[in-house]
């Protein structure tokens, strides 16, 4: 499903945020990106998400190599692929209906779709009494819960996390990871980028530390060590 | 593109604009003028060159002979006008007729003193050809030509006025286009400088959109119509105004200056907006198409 291939990505001279990175992730693999703030971990989202391009070795995503993938090319990669965020990004003036329903438009879907699919997605969130709400007036959580739902509603393929529970308290990270542990088991492929080492601990899944753009661990059913 | 889909950016269009109402409104403002002088100018041009070939048209020279000359000599003359380019018509007028047509004018109500002249005509050399050109410009080239010609005392012409109406016709044009260019200029620029403060504005949603998978185009898209309704009230606005104006200022003109009635006639109003109205409103549009359709290409690389 994910396959990077002696992957570096440098920002200038010095160190890179990647450092010769080969990784292999399988389709339906739930898996944990773990590391210290610098470990490269961002930088890995961003370029599986084709924001940005390796300085050398080639990723590939969902049978497609991303380095080939001409510009005009890359909305329609991103369509297979979701991704949630530390900070939400929701749209502050659009309802959670309009903001789930904003990725169903994006990508042309006809307007009977979109009333079927959001209430959909919303439900399997937990979030569907709310859709009227406006991001300001939900808790971190729910505002999160809305960013999966609008992850998810266009059925990608594989869902990015990047830090999704960072501005989250325990309880209600632990109640977004097992969300996303449920997606999973729908067949999404997920791959969480997280320094949260208690729920890391808890969810027994494959995690890959990284440091220093290096992964210096990977182990199946695996804990975030100390380092 | 879905018709869903048209909807959707069709309203974000509108969304873009009240978000930036001042801006939009400024832009609306000057695309206004734009299509106001434009259509004040039209309306003038378009009317001046009506006038204009009202006026050529009963416009005529008179070609005299000399004393002496006889009637073979003159209808040569004749012949040769008649095949010059640009002469549409010539009539002879003998010297009878001269004099017939001179007392009908200058004896009116007093024919008893044109009787003292009894059969004595005193235009007896006055025989002349009235000549028609096609255009006023071809009047003093063919005048100059005939009075080359054997025979030929002297041609009479109105070059003044007519060459005047003319030269100020073209000049309205030249400076009113030298306006409306600048205006142009300023109106697409407003319009980019609201289309920028609008992409900063929506910053945040276009980067969440690009990571969703959204399209250039569809990302594109509000913004291009939020400039085309821009460019369309800004039209629509010194259109109607114009319509209204255009009927009262023609009647104005006739009353309070009567005595042009008789020489001048306007156009219907409807001859006249059946042109302006979708020239104003391809040029609103165009100026808005065109100042968000830049402003998009420089900041909106996505």
């Amino acid at each position: 499903m994910i396959t990077l291939r002696n992957v570096s990505k440098s920002y200038g001279k010095g160190q890179p945020a990647i450092d010769h990175m080969d990784l292999q992730i399988d389709k339906g693999e739930f898996v944990f990106v773990v590391g210290n703030s610098g470990s490269g971990k961002s930088t890995l989202i961003k370029l599986l998400l084709k924001e940005l391009e390796p300085t050398e070795g080639t990723i590939e995503v969902n049978g497609q190599v991303l380095n080939k993938l001409k510009r005009r090319k890359i909305p329609k990669y991103r369509r297979g692929v979701g991704v949630v965020f530390q900070d939400f990004r929701l749209l502050k003036d659009r309802s959670v209906y309009e903001n789930v329903a904003f990725a169903q438009r994006v990508i042309e879907r006809p307007n009977r779709v979109i009333k079927k699919r959001v209430p959909e997605v919303l439900t399997l969130v937990g979030l569907a009494e709310k859709y009227k709400s406006y991001p300001r007036e939900l808790s971190g959580g729910e505002q999160q819960r809305v960013a999966l739902a609008r992850a998810l509603v266009n059925r990608p393929d594989i869902l990015l996390a990047d830090e999704p529970t960072g501005n989250l308290d325990p309880k209600t990270s632990f109640e977004i990871m097992k969300l996303l542990e449920e997606i999973n088991e729908r067949g999404t492929t997920v791959l969480v980028v997280t320094h949260n080492r208690e729920i890391v601990n808890a969810f027994k899944k494959r995690v890959i530390a990284m440091k220093k753009g290096v992964i210096v661990s990977d182990e199946q059913e695996g804990e975030y060590h100390a380092n | 593109m879905r018709i869903s889909t048209i909807g959707y950016n069709a309203k974000q269009g509108v969304v873009n604009i009240g978000r930036n109402i001042i801006f939009s409104l400024a832009s609306i403002a000057t695309i206004a003028a734009c299509v106001f002088l434009f259509g004040l100018v039209f309306s003038i041009v378009i009317n001046f060159n009506y006038i204009v070939k009202n006026v050529e048209e009963g416009v005529t020279m008179t070609v005299f002979f000399e004393e002496g000359v006889d009637q073979a000599a003159i209808d040569s003359v004749g012949e040769q006008i008649k095949a010059l380019n640009g002469v549409t018509d010539v009539r002879y007028v003998s010297a009878q007729e001269a004099w017939e047509e001179f007392q009908k004018e200058y004896f009116k109500g007093a024919e008893d003193a044109a009787e003292g002249f009894q059969d004595d005509n005193p235009l007896s050399n006055k025989a002349n050809y009235e000549v028609t050109v096609d255009r006023i410009e071809n009047q003093e080239e063919v005048a100059q030509y005939i009075e080359g010609l054997d025979g030929v005392s002297n041609v009479n012409h109105s070059e003044g006025a007519v060459n005047t109406l003319t030269t100020f016709n073209k000049l309205l044009g030249t400076i009113s286009l030298a306006v409306i260019i600048i205006l142009f200029a300023v109106a697409v620029f407003l319009i980019s400088n609201t289309i920028s403060v609008g992409i900063a504005v929506r910053k945040e949603e276009i980067g969440i959109m690009k990571l969703i998978g959204a399209t250039n185009g569809f990302v594109r898209a509000p913004f291009i119509i939020e400039g085309l309704l821009i460019g369309l009230l800004g039209a629509a606005i010194p259109l109607v105004i114009l319509y209204f104006m255009y009927n009262r200022a023609v009647t104005y003109i006739l009353e309070k200056f009567n005595i042009l009635s008789d020489i001048v006639s306007f156009l219907a109003a409807r001859q006249v907006f059946e042109v302006l109205i979708p020239a104003g409103l391809i040029l609103g549009m165009g100026i808005g198409f065109i100042g968000s359709a830049i402003t998009i290409r420089k900041h909106l690389k996505v």
